[in-house]
């Protein structure tokens, strides 16, 4: 990592060691260059503290007798709701919604970077986009458990996907035509992606908010490994920095489409406020997401194709040109450039994985005749 | 269809191992070699436990009150319940 010295923004830093009883504790580094830096995994270990805070507090409820009463009471108190506690059953069937597209979209995201595996330029690239993609493949499974928690089961959480019943997230029907693309994806998909996810760490459903602390974690890793691409390849040859600069052109305004409509046209969000399920509107965090990258692409060298990009004085914060809703909604509606091919792909990698499933289940059963066999 | 399992994880020598979350296998050992795959990617752990989702039994929410009120009323049980006289160490 030959540039690190010089990434000096501070999203880029993760925070040292998270707090004790975290089992990912230690483990990923300490590179602070820039102390009291507020990074957004900062953010993410706040969550996961206040996470044990409110944990140690107590819920006042009428009696406790009431079933919506207490549960109101729980998230008045910014406490978590967990799987076998009572809940509304359109708080259940909107979280099943949300976390399982958010699980497709990790599975369906491994396919654009997948892409770039038999490709890369060095052998040391092609381990780390390797274990950027098992990651996502993770980040995938994480989020499938978190959401059977909530009574739907895996067979169920898969069929919607291959069946089309469920989306996943429209950035990942753009295809990757160049290695740069590998590095735009990284910094400005997942950039955007932690953006979005960090404020769900404290989100009020257990299972959910403790799957997203560990995937917070593990993006960072992503967006630098993103940004570091990008950068080698700015500071390049001119052939490779106009790479780089058309893969950022390319995926600039997919990725601010990334947080949705604008607030009002967004279909969600109200009820999910109020169940503290999301925290800040589609435009706050779409703004947070243009004010972090500025700065990060000057540091690239690289332009943000945007001409009316400008710094508001009075609003203190940059003034930006709206993605394309319409492709937006075109490209959710399976309109995009490789919506066909992506899920293509997850049917064919499911139906050569059958086999394979029959055989574990074969081997299981037949070495559990005459009782549990461990 | 595979089972369900629960992960356990001890971070490190000394603790206690902690849930993690859940994960498919047909059995034991191939949970442990997902639970590995999935939950200690980046060394979270020197040794996992899979359990059986269906092999546990857990209290139910809503009989928690009930459940946990024998515990309530027995203050005496802490050791701040008691009043030190001043002066006393060791205690």
């Amino acid at each position: 990592m030959p540039v690190r010295g010089r990434l000096s923004d501070p999203v880029l830093h993760p925070v040292a060691y998270f707090s004790v009883g975290c089992n990912t504790r230690g483990v990923y580094g300490n590179d602070f260059d820039q102390p009291g830096a507020a990074s957004l995994l900062e953010e993410v270990d706040a969550a996961e503290r206040a996470l044990k805070a409110a944990a140690e507090g107590q819920v006042v409820a009428g009696d406790g007798d009431e079933l919506q009463a207490y549960f109101d009471a729980v998230i008045a108190a910014d406490q978590k709701i967990e799987p076998r506690d009572w809940m509304p059953e359109a708080y259940r069937k909107g979280l099943i919604r949300q976390i399982a597209q958010h699980a497709h979209s990790e599975i369906i995201g491994m396919q654009p970077e997948g892409n770039w595996i038999s490709r890369a330029p060095s052998l040391q690239r092609k381990a780390i986009l390797l274990a950027k993609v098992q990651d996502e493949a993770g980040h995938g499974l994480y989020l499938y458990a978190a959401a059977e928690t909530l009574g739907i089961n895996r067979d169920e959480l898969v069929d919607m996907l291959i069946s089309g019943k469920q989306k996943y997230s429209s950035i990942f029907n753009y295809p990757t035509l160049t290695w740069a693309d590998v590095g735009a994806i990284g910094w400005l998909v997942d950039g955007a992606a932690i953006v979005n996810q960090v404020p769900l760490c404290r989100c009020s459903y257990g299972p959910y908010a403790r799957a997203m602390i560990r995937i917070c974690k593990e993006e960072s890793f992503h967006q630098r490994q993103g940004y570091e691409i990008l950068y080698t390849l700015a500071h390049g040859t001119p052939g490779q920095k106009a790479m780089a600069q058309d893969s950022v052109d390319r995926w600039w305004y997919p990725s601010l489409a990334m947080f949705g409509p604008p607030d009002t046209e967004s279909t969600h969000s109200e009820q999910s406020m109020a169940w503290k399920i999301k925290r800040f509107s589609n435009d706050d965090l779409r703004q947070k997401f243009v004010d972090m990258c500025v700065p990060q692409a000057e540091v690239l060298e690289l332009r943000i194709p945007d001409p009316a990009l400008a710094w508001n004085e009075q609003r203190q914060a940059y003034d930006y040109t709206q993605p394309d809703y319409e492709e937006l909604f075109q490209v959710i509606r399976g309109d995009g450039p490789c919506n066909r091919q992506r899920m293509a792909h997850r049917r064919a990698a499911h139906d050569d994985g059958t086999w394979v499933r029959e055989a574990a289940a074969a081997y299981a059963t037949k070495h559990s005749v005459g009782g549990r066999h461990e | 269809m595979s089972e369900l399992w629960e992960v356990f994880i001890r971070p490190r020598r000394g603790l206690s191992h902690v849930h993690v979350g859940s994960l498919h296998a047909p059995d034991a050992q191939i949970a442990l070699r997902n639970a590995r795959d999935v939950y200690t990617r980046r060394q979270e752990g020197v040794s996992i436990w899979v359990v059986r989702a269906a092999d546990i039994t857990a209290s139910s929410p809503d009989e928690k009150d009930a459940f946990f009120d024998p515990a309530a009323d027995k203050v005496y049980r802490h050791p701040t319940f008691y009043k030190v006289p001043e002066g006393v160490a060791h205690l």
